[in-house]
């Protein structure tokens, strides 16, 4: 079962590197239950190839797809998003803090040693 | 497997930034004291050398992070095996993942980016998150090539 999550969760992942992916699904956020051609419109590329961003995106659960007669209706699902997001959420959170912390160390270290060698400077110059 | 990447501007030159996360005297400085304080930091800043941090939440809870540096190239690189050796999510225990630190010189100082990887990946359990709508707007900047921190493989 953990295993399967698991693999669910690197499945979202890897869906959402993809630019095309991630349009079409703020898309669907905006106007759920699109049809495949409605969806397909404002793109550059061609219906084959935002079948294939469709199939990888139904793959990773983050869509779902609804036939009725001859139209094919697309829709948002998004538990495997939460899923990504909460697992995100937890990494960001005890590491971005730590990072701004890191950079207002380093910073006053940088005046510190700004002030040090404005010091060193200002002793060169009396000595010559 | 999956990792988080985090891009940082810092005013202070990659040599400075460098010490800050290699000495245990840098280290004690920004681990603590918001979350915590630092209780232990140790390091042995050659390729092969163990480092090891132990620090303390304001829950009480005592955690502790070890590895190995793997590559060492200052000012520029570091790469380091990540452990807990106590404490940590669930789903890591027992597992090595992955810290790489890029410290680029610009203008002002230092762009430093960071990247744990090789994080293994849990689903979640809790039913009662943002709203769909939220989420995705935060995702997609978290995902977007140009915004940090960014996502990748």
């Amino acid at each position: 079962m953990v295993k399967y999550k698991s693999s669910r969760l690197d499945r979202t992942f890897g869906a959402l590197t993809d630019p095309t992916r991630r349009a079409i699904l703020a898309r669907l956020e905006r106007e759920p239950g699109l049809t495949v051609s409605a969806l397909a419109r404002p793109f550059a590329i061609k219906l084959p190839a935002v079948m294939k961003h469709l199939d990888v995106l139904g793959h990773a659960g983050l869509i779902r797809r609804i036939k009725s007669g001859r139209t094919v209706t697309v829709s948002l699902s998004p538990a495997p998003l939460r899923d990504a997001m909460h697992w995100l959420h937890r990494y960001e959170r005890f590491w971005a803090p730590r990072l701004d912390r890191l950079a207002r160390y380093a910073e006053a270290r940088e005046a510190k040693a700004r002030e040090a060698e404005a010091r060193e400077a200002q002793a060169r110059e009396k000595r010559t | 497997m999956t990792s988080l990447t985090l891009v940082r501007r810092i005013a202070a030159r990659p040599q400075i930034v460098f010490e800050a996360l290699t000495t245990p005297e840098g280290i004690r400085h920004w681990w603590g004291p918001d979350a915590g304080p630092v209780l232990h930091a140790e390091t042995e800043v050659r390729v092969g050398g163990r480092y090891r941090v132990r620090f303390r939440l304001l829950d009480g809870s005592e955690h502790e992070s070890a590895g190995e540096f793997l590559e060492l190239d200052p000012p520029r690189r570091i790469v380091m095996s990540w452990q807990w050796m106590a404490g940590g999510p669930a789903e890591e225990s027992g597992a090595v993942s992955q810290v790489e630190i890029d410290l680029r010189p610009i203008g002002v100082g230092t762009e430093l980016t960071f990247t744990h990887a090789r994080l293994r990946t849990e689903a979640s359990r809790s039913s009662h998150e943002d709203g769909w709508s939220d989420a995705l707007d935060k995702l997609t900047r978290y995902l977007s090539p140009d915004s940090h921190p960014a996502i990748g493989e």
